[in-house]
């Protein structure tokens, strides 16, 4: 029984017994139009400004489209490492009891809490020329730096800790006695592992790479370190929205944001699905 | 019970591999970098890499991001706070909507909100043309950097608390109103100390990135040498210039705090959870 039944106020106040509506609604509504909505809002405006046929020549311009390309072939790259990456540091990190395993546990969240200028610098210089991966790779003709590549390497850094981190936890919760049950019926441990573990945290993993994958898109201070940013070979789309911006071709600028932001909801569409799939699936265990 | 020592079969050479591999990977991909940033700051002795930190510019780079980080973490706690109040304590229509505005900027990247605020306050901007008339300045000064280093850290406090503040209900609030106290009384004395562990680590999190935002802020910062440049900005500014040493050196003053925020981190994530 609530308070306010108690106390004998009328029902239709027993909601907002406690104090501070007024207050916390107000600044809450102030800082929310004036820091996100009205940005977001302008960005949107200027886009309709812009009318479809204009909106399609900037978008299939030709130096746009490379932009796009690069930017969603090197986050693929990217994820693709990740995904891979992630599911053994999750597994190793899960399973395993070894001397050092808190300590690599910790190493995971090195990519978040340091700033993307740092790691797009110490990236940048470990793989030029004179750095010292880039002194192994030059030799045998593999260029990271200013290329595709390099995108890549920024790309994939930046992103590492999201597969690990959702898979993590769903491995942790993993049932063991469905997998004693498939190695008393004589399965292999690639079997078990194929056929009983992977099912189970397929959703998780594949939540985590589609948030690697948006991360890895949105993904510019790093980037723009290691890319060298050559206008139709690698040159990132959000870089080519900020040049627009410099150039006062605002419109040129609405439109690329625009698109970047309309893949991101998408992907955020398929992360938020597949995890109300995953809730739904954990449900009955 | 660890399903590793409920099957000690499977071969130890297969486990061995594995955690060889993921050592290796994380060594190459994580450590090294990480080793590589204060080598290089220090490649040229203590004296140069001194020298590099008391740069003028540097030192004021270092002056504008704390004065961002300052100005910023009281707003964010106050926004945190009245947030999670807001949406733990009392049901209106537009609750969940509010939430997913709350929650908007970790799903648009710094460099798009960066786009967004010159969309608006530039001089081809929605209110580029009255700023200018006003005489206001807000791009490509502080005003700029803070409101968009707000954007990118706005959700930290709030979807650090306001979990919390759900799972631990309102009947002890409720309980302090039936005593008498008043509503400040309440926060102070029951929601405060309830919630200040969650309370510390979102302002741990929305300072550092507060501290380390690149994209964004380099957008709307105009980058005017020993101006406008964040600490962020002067490193690639420095490194831009060939100044590499210089680079590292700024690089690892937030490299230093990247680690101090991982140790408060694992400190607070045994407190809250």
């Amino acid at each position: 029984m609530s308070v306010a039944a108690v106390a004998g106020l009328p029902a239709g106040r027993q909601r907002r017994v406690l104090p501070g509506f007024g207050l916390t609604m107000g600044l809450v509504l102030t800082y929310v139009g004036i820091i996100v909505l009205l940005p977001v809002i302008a960005l949107f405006l200027k886009g309709a400004e812009i009318g479809p046929l204009r909106f399609w020549e900037i978008v299939t311009a030709p130096r746009t489209l490379a932009a796009l390309r690069l930017t969603l072939t090197a986050a693929a790259l990217a994820t693709v490492f990740n995904a891979f990456y992630g599911l053994l540091m999750a597994w190793v990190l899960v399973r395993y009891r070894f001397p050092g395993r808190r300590l690599l546990d910790a190493m995971m969240d090195i990519p978040f809490a340091l700033p993307t200028a740092v790691a797009g610098l110490a990236l940048t210089a470990l793989f030029s020329e004179n750095g010292w991966y880039g002194a192994i790779l030059a030799p045998a003709g593999i260029g990271v730096v200013y290329t595709i590549w390099g995108v890549a390497v920024a790309m994939s850094f930046t992103s590492i800790p999201f597969v690990v981190r959702t898979v993590q936890p769903i491995l942790e919760d993993l049932d063991p006695g469905q997998e004693e049950a498939a190695r008393t019926l004589g399965a292999t441990p690639f079997q078990i592992f194929t056929r009983v573990i992977f099912p189970a945290i397929l959703p998780s993993f594949l939540v985590g790479t589609t948030i690697a994958f948006a991360r890895s898109l949105g993904e510019f201070g790093a980037v723009i370190f290691i890319a060298g940013n050559l206008p139709m070979k690698t040159e990132i789309a959000s870089l080519l929205a900020v040049i627009r911006l410099e150039e006062y071709d605002y419109n040129g600028a609405a439109a690329i944001a625009l698109t970047l932001v309309a893949i991101a909801m998408v992907l955020l569409v398929v992360s938020n699905w597949l995890q109300a799939r995953l809730t739904r699936r954990r449900v009955p265990a | 019970m660890t399903p590793a020592t409920l099957a000690p079969r499977p071969d130890r050479r297969a486990q061995w591999l594995l955690i060889g591999l993921a050592v290796a990977l994380t060594l190459f991909i994580v450590v090294v970098p990480l080793v590589y940033i204060f080598w290089r700051a220090l490649s040229e002795g203590f004296a140069v890499f001194a020298q590099n930190i008391l740069a003028p510019d540097t030192l004021h780079a270092i002056w504008l991001t704390s004065a961002v980080a300052v100005i910023t973490l009281p707003v964010n706690l106050a926004v945190g706070i009245a947030a999670a109040w807001l949406i733990a304590r009392f049901t209106f229509p537009g609750r969940k909507a509010l939430l997913t505005i709350i929650e908007l900027p970790f799903s648009i990247s710094p460099i798009i909100a960066g786009v967004c605020y010159l969309l608006l306050y530039g001089r081809q901007g929605l209110l580029g043309p009255a700023l200018a008339a006003g005489d206001v300045k807000i791009l490509f000064a502080l005003p700029g950097i803070v409101m968009v280093t707000l954007f990118v850290t706005g959700p930290f406090v709030a979807r650090e608390v306001l979990p919390l503040m759900q799972a631990q209900g309102s009947e002890q609030e409720q309980a302090a109103l039936t005593l008498g106290a008043s509503g400040w009384q309440i926060f102070c004395r029951v929601t405060l100390p309830n919630i200040r562990w969650a309370l510390l680590y979102g302002a741990v999190l929305a300072t550092a990135r507060a501290v380390g935002e690149f994209g964004a802020v380099s957008v709307v910062s105009g980058a005017i040498r020993g101006q406008t440049m964040t600490l962020p900005l002067q490193i690639e500014l420095l490194f831009n210039d060939l100044n590499t040493v210089g680079a590292f050196a700024a690089a690892s003053t937030l490299t230093l705090i990247a680690l101090v925020v991982l140790v408060l981190k694992t400190v607070l994530e045994g407190r809250t959870r």
